[in-house]
Formats: C-alpha cells, structure tokens, sequence
C-alpha cells in the first residue's frame, strides 16, 4: 500500500485545493499518469502518478480546499497486494477524511484586530472588503490602465501566462497585448526600453519576475531613470514603476532570496514603497504609477496570497513617504517594512502578555524614509528595534538607528537595536535558512533587553 | 532574409534623390559641419584654458555622419547618443550657446550646468541625451521607438552609438526586441575604429557592426561616414525602412575621429602618421568643399564667407558661455525629484 500525498507545488504553497480527479477508486493507473488537479494559489497544476497500481482508496474528494501539503490524499495498491480485502487493511492511521482536510484549512493569515488600519483620511462608514495583496496589486493596475491610456505593462510572462505570480492575472484578456507585453529574458534590455518609452512619455509598468533579476537593469534604474531628471536640468523626467517581489522567498537559496530595499533606498532620484498590507499594496502602487518620478515597488512572494481588508472606494490612492502607526504602545517602538511587519505584529502580542506594550510603525515607504514619525514615537516610547530581513550592514534599520541617535539623543533609554537578516548569503538547507532570517523571537528579545526586562 | 533586405536596402534610389540634394542643401551640409568643427576647436580651447573640465570627447573628423543623418529626418523624428554628443546636438539645431555653456558649467547650459559635456537634452528638438554608460542608449533608443509605436505615430528614432558600445550585451538585447516587435529604430554605428584605446580589430570579432543584425534579421548597410552625401542617401533609405514599419535598420557608418579619445588621452595606440593620412585624404569637410567647389556649387567666396559667420557664432557662443554664471548654490538640491 503506498500512500499518495498532497504535493508540494511551489517553493512557498503550504496547502491547496485538489480541484480534481482524473483517477477514480478501482482504476488501474501508471507511472507519469496525470491523477489529479491541485490549486496552489498561483496556479493550477496537474499532478501525477510515481507509481504503478491500482487506486485503492480517494481519501480527499475534489473541491476541496485548503489541504495541506503532504496529507494522505489517496492510496493505491501496488501489484501483489491487490488481492487483499479491502476490510483487511489496518491503516487507522492514515488520511483524515474529506471533511477533516477541509475543517483542517487554516483560515488566510488576517490582520490581527490590534492592527489599527483606520485610515483617518477614508469616508465614514467606508466598507472593507478582504482582498489578497496579490489581487490589491492587479486592481490597482488596472484601475490606473483604465484611467490612463500611457499606462501599459511589461515584463516576463506578464500577458500569456497571466504572470509568474500571477499578479497579472485577466490584463492582458483587458487590455490587450498591445498594452501588456511578454517580453524576452532581457532585464537590461526592457528596463532600459522602459525608460526610452517613459522619455517618450508613456508610462511604463516595469515588472521583475523577481528584484533578484533587477540586478541585471540596475545600470539603466540608477544611471538612466534616477538621475536623467537633475542632469538635464529639470527637462526630461521618468515616469516609470518597477515592481516585483523582494526579499527572501522560500528554499530558493542565495542568488534567488535577498532584500534589495536599502539599495534602491540610497538613490537620490527614486522613490521606493515596499508596502506590507493589502491596502497599502493597492493605494500605493495606484500613486506610484500616477507618480511623475522612477519608483521602485518592493513586493513580497510570500504576502501575495495573505488576505486583509481593502477599502471599497472607486479611487483608493496614498502618499508615498508616510509611515504608519499600526499600534499604539508607550514602551518600545518596533519599526519594520514589508512582510517584516506581520513579524513585529506577531511580537507585540507576546510582549502584550508579558505586560509590554509594544507601539508598532510600518514605514511603508522607505524614500522618501518617514523618521520623523519614528522619532515622534521614540520620544513616546524612549526604545526603538527595527527588524527588517535585509542584511545588518548599511541597512534601513542603521538609517533608522543613526537619525533616532542624532535627533532623539536625549529621550533614549537604551541604544536603538536592529533585527535583520544575518550577514551571510542565503543558505538553501531549511534549517540554516531559519537562521538566516529575523524570528518573531529575536524581536521579542530585543524588545525586552531594550526594556531592560530579561 | 537579412541578407536580401540588406541588398534591397543599399540598392534602393529613393525616387528625385538628386532633386533633393540641391546646392542649397549640399551647401548647409558644408556649413552644418563647420560648425561642429570650430565648436569643437573652441571647446578644445576652453578645456586648455580650465574652463571646460571633466570628460570632453570631441567629435571631430566624424561630423559627416550627424549631418548627413539629420538631413533625411523630419522634426518629430528623436535623435539618441552616448558620450560623444557635441555634434549631434548641434546637427538637431540645438543652440551653440546653450551647449558651450553646459560644456563651462553655467546656469544658462541646457541641463542648468548639471549635466555638462555627456549629458545634455532638448525635448524641444527631440533630442534625448546625451548619455554616459557606454551603450546604455541604445535600449532607451528602442524604448522611444516604443512610444512611437504606443503611440501609433510613424517617427523613427536615431539611436548612436560607437563601435565599443556595439559590443556591450544590451545592444543585442534591444536588436531582439526591436525586430520582434518590428520597432522604427535606426541604429547608427560610428565606427570610428577605436574604444577608447583599444582597435576594432583587437576588441572585435566581427568588425563588420552592419553585419551584427543578422543574427536577429535586422538588415544593415556599410557607409562612407566621411562622405556626407553618402550618409545623407543611406540615411534616407534606412528611415523609409523604418517610417514604413518594417522594423530596425543598421547603419555602420566607417569613420575616424582625429583627436583622441577625450582631452586627456595621449593616443599612443595609433600612429601620428596614420591619422595625419587620413586627415589629408579623408577629411569630411574639406573634401567636401572641393568637390562642391569643382562642380561650381561653391566659390572660394562662399568658403570665407561660411567660415567667417561660423566662427562667428562660435564666438558668440563662447562669449555667452563664459559671461554666464554658475548655478546658484541652491540649483544643488534642485531636479533630484519632480
């Protein structure tokens, strides 16, 4: 008896929908036969058969939801065994039934209530609607395509194959492919097209299939979009996004996980967002793409499946530079960005029972760097840990560190600490990886040293 | 494919071409090329005198090929350079003044003496830089092309660059997409026989650059980039080519620069007599004021006078560069967003 598991289909899937069977109990099937359809929330995928044999038993009915990774989905007897009754098989132990898998399904990981989200500018009574950021992105696209005929999309698998993210997904069936565009394996070559079409007035959408391949065009961002505009002199302008996913993925190893964000931070004559919360996802990118100047959109792989409430308003657009105070807290500021911010949410609940109460800022752009609202803070809270999962050297948080030092000297109780990333180049073994990454527990110990509570 | 393109291409005689080049044009020509030279020469000047600092890469030798091209455009059309732009903003009819006093640093410099000599741009007469990074152009090029298309508009862009660039990647990255999507580009390689210091012939593989298309179908054509009027007439077939959307077109325009590389290059990787050579046989401008002369287009009268108003303007543009003041400390923190 072999059983058949739910499969892992992405670097980052945790659960799935086995949207169908191709098998049914009793068929006869063979090694490379196609068994079954799984959702991931990128893609549907077919999967197959390792083994030869016949299915014994469909432990997981199609349709159903959230089955997590490696859970029992079927069980197929192998030549020999075939003759057994099936009342003879002891396998208490395995599957959970249908049901169970779909009870099992965690819930998408929300905001927590304590998230303050109210966003003083918004109507009263404005309703919310749960969106991924993965969809709060695509809206905001083409929200902005509908709204501006310059707008258009270029990238890597961005129209036919509805995006490697799929954060694309229904544009090009929109707008057609004169206005989202495949483009080669080329980074240097598009993101530089980019620019030449912004020169030309058209606004383009730049997306990296991830930041990793950013490096490629890094010459023509920094060279040729930041700094056209203070070399001619105020005459040219580049009104241009690039976006995509940044920061560390899962299991993928140095060259494909790494958090550029104070890299393109540095660059006098970019903007950079890098947004953790769906709404901010979506308002943001709508002004980043309004915007007039290059902006940098630092997305995360691992958020875009995360839902939280988006407001419902026909033109739901933020000013890039604002930070945001996510928690009020009086005892030590915890400062982050991008997918940083779920960590330090996660933290402010543990340091709550311990009597700690944490306020938490979520930058949301990190240039224009909003300090001051940081430096308000610590002369609230007189702590500050930034976490971020960048490297430690030359980081946001230093940035944060230096300017609270230079300009809150006096309401400090403690040195400001950081939580990063460690100094190392990513590791691919799942352990090491771990390591290599900020933990809700590291936080959690920063806070309490600067608290002075052991 | 390419191949009969390329032939198609070269053989063309677009219709009432000689009509077309009557004495008055082939007489701007001579004089559109003084003036780079003595622009040039002035420039040379105010860079011995500490007036002009940094990179200064003059163009000349190579001022038949910017005016023979600009001649077959249309004033929509862009025009795209690297570092060697002096010429080709004086060819777009930029002011000799606005550009003298970007080359000294002053306010009244086109990029508000921000940019000096490598970058420099006028959207007024389509001109887009002006750029630094060896190659990084020529996408941006492609790019404004792009538009052109978006913007279902039949302009074509001009995109320089010389025969280093062409062997940077991004170069063959544009090739692809811009005949992929059949993209209303020109591009001109003025090969004037050395990167910097180092020779075609040492730094290339394939030192024929017209023939670097063909990997990608884009046709291209070898041009005496010493003859203007030959410039002026593959210019005028490669932008039908293009206008008429069939994609990308290549010139190699063969040519030589007669100073070095920038101000402070010895060019002890050439010979005094190899340049001086061509600079008796082959030079653009007095070849061609020959042979305007023996065909009784022009008098000597006609040459002093030119001369006479070039320098003029070169003067003036001097005058108006160095009277000009420095940006205002304030101009620091200016332009860095919009």
């Amino acid at each position: 008896m072999t059983q058949i598991l739910m499969p892992a289909l992405s670097p980052t899937m945790e659960e799935g929908k086995l949207a169908k069977w191709h098998v049914k109990e009793g068929d006869a099937v063979k090694a490379g036969q196609i068994l079954a359809e799984i959702e991931t929330d990128k893609a549907t995928m077919e999967f197959e058969s390792i083994d030869e044999g016949r299915i014994a038993r469909i432990l997981v009915a199609e349709g159903t939801e959230g089955v997590k990774v490696n859970v029992p989905i079927a069980e197929l007897t192998q030549e020999g065994e075939e003759a057994k009754p099936a009342a003879a098989r002891a396998a208490p132990e395995a599957a959970p039934a249908p049901a169970k898998a779909n009870g099992a399904a965690p819930a998408p990981v929300q905001a927590p209530a304590a998230a303050n989200l109210a966003d003083p500018d918004l109507p009263a009574g404005t309703e919310f609607v749960n969106t991924t950021v993965r969809d709060a992105l695509r809206d905001a696209m083409a929200e902005e395509m509908r709204r501006d005929p310059d707008v258009f999309l270029m990238g890597e698998e961005v129209a036919q194959y509805q995006g490697a993210y799929k954060i694309s997904q229904g544009l090009l069936e929109e707008f057609g492919e004169r206005r989202v565009i495949d483009t080669p394996i080329t980074e240097q070559g598009f993101a530089g097209l980019g620019v030449g079409a912004a020169f030309g007035g058209l606004k383009p959408i730049v997306e990296f299939m991830t930041f990793n391949f950013a490096m490629q065009a890094l010459d023509q961002i920094i060279n040729s979009a930041a700094k056209t505009l203070y070399m001619s002199g105020g005459q040219m302008g580049c009104p241009i996004v690039f976006r995509g996913p940044n920061g560390p993925a899962a299991r993928v190893a140095a060259q494909h996980s790494q958090d550029f964000s104070s890299w393109y931070a540095q660059v006098p004559g970019l903007k950079v967002v890098s947004p953790y919360f769906a709404a901010d996802a979506k308002g943001l990118l709508k002004a980043a793409i309004r915007d007039p100047n290059p902006v940098i959109f630092l997305e995360n792989e691992i958020v875009y499946g995360r839902s939280f409430p988006v407001p419902k308003l026909d033109d739901y657009v933020l000013p890039i530079g604002k930070s945001r105070i996510i928690r009020a807290g009086t005892h030590v500021t915890l400062v982050s960005h991008s997918i940083g911010v779920g960590l330090i949410m996660e933290a402010a609940e543990i340091l709550a029972r311990d009597g700690i109460e944490a306020e938490l800022i979520d930058l949301r752009s990190l240039r224009p760097l909003d300090t001051a609202t940081v430096i308000e803070s610590v002369k609230r809270t007189n702590r500050v840990v930034t976490v971020e999962q960048g490297w430690p050297i030359c980081s946001i948080g230093s940035e944060i560190a230096s300017q609270v030092v230079e300009k809150a000297f006096d309401y400090l109780d403690a040195p400001p600490l950081k939580v990063t990333g460690k100094d190392v180049p990513m590791p691919y073994a799942a352990n090491l990886e771990k390591l290599a990454l900020p933990t809700v527990d590291e936080i959690v110990a920063a806070a309490k040293s600067v608290c002075y509570r052991a | 494919m390419a191949r009969e393109a390329l032939a198609a291409a070269s053989d063309r005689q677009a219709p009432g071409a000689d009509a077309s080049r009557s004495p008055e044009l082939l007489k701007k020509f001579y004089r559109d090329m003084l003036l780079i030279r003595r622009f040039e020469e002035k420039a040379g000047q105010l860079y011995g005198m500490g007036l002009i600092g940094g990179f200064c890469h003059l163009y000349i030798g190579q001022e038949a090929v910017v005016v023979g091209m600009q001649a077959a455009l249309r004033p929509d059309d862009q025009v795209i350079t690297t570092y060697r732009d002096h010429g080709h903003m004086l060819a777009c009819g930029m002011d000799p003044g606005g550009v003298m006093a970007e080359l000294t640093g002053r306010y009244t410099g086109y990029s508000h003496g921000k940019g000096g000599s490598m970058h420099m741009f006028s959207r007024e007469k389509n001109f887009y830089g002006g750029h630094g990074i060896v190659g990084a152009n020529v996408p941006i090029g492609t790019g404004l092309a792009f538009a052109n298309v978006y913007r279902k508009t039949d302009a074509v862009c001009l995109t320089y660059f010389g025969d280093g660039a062409a062997n940077q990647g991004q170069v063959y990255e544009s090739y692809n997409m811009a005949e992929l999507w059949k993209l209303p580009v020109i591009y001109i390689v003025e090969n004037n026989q050395y990167a910097m210091g180092t020779s075609v012939k040492r730094s290339s593989a394939e030192t024929e650059f017209h023939k670097r298309g063909v990997g990608f179908n884009i046709p291209g054509a070898a041009v005496d980039g010493m003859d203007v009027e030959a410039v002026y007439k593959a210019g005028r077939d490669a932008v039908a080519w293009a206008r008429a959307g069939k994609g990308p077109f290549i010139l190699e325009m063969k040519t030589y620069r007669f100073r070095g590389h920038s101000m402070s290059d010895p060019a002890k990787y050439r010979t005094r007599e190899e340049v001086q050579e061509i600079r008796e046989k082959r030079d653009p401008i007095d070849t061609f004021g020959q042979r305007l002369i023996q065909n009784g287009i022009m008098r000597d009268e006609d040459v002093k006078t030119i001369d006479k108003d070039v320098r003029a303007i070169v003067n003036r543009a001097s005058e108006f560069a160095t009277d000009s003041p420095e940006p205002a400390p304030e101009e620091l923190c200016t332009d860095i967003l919009k």
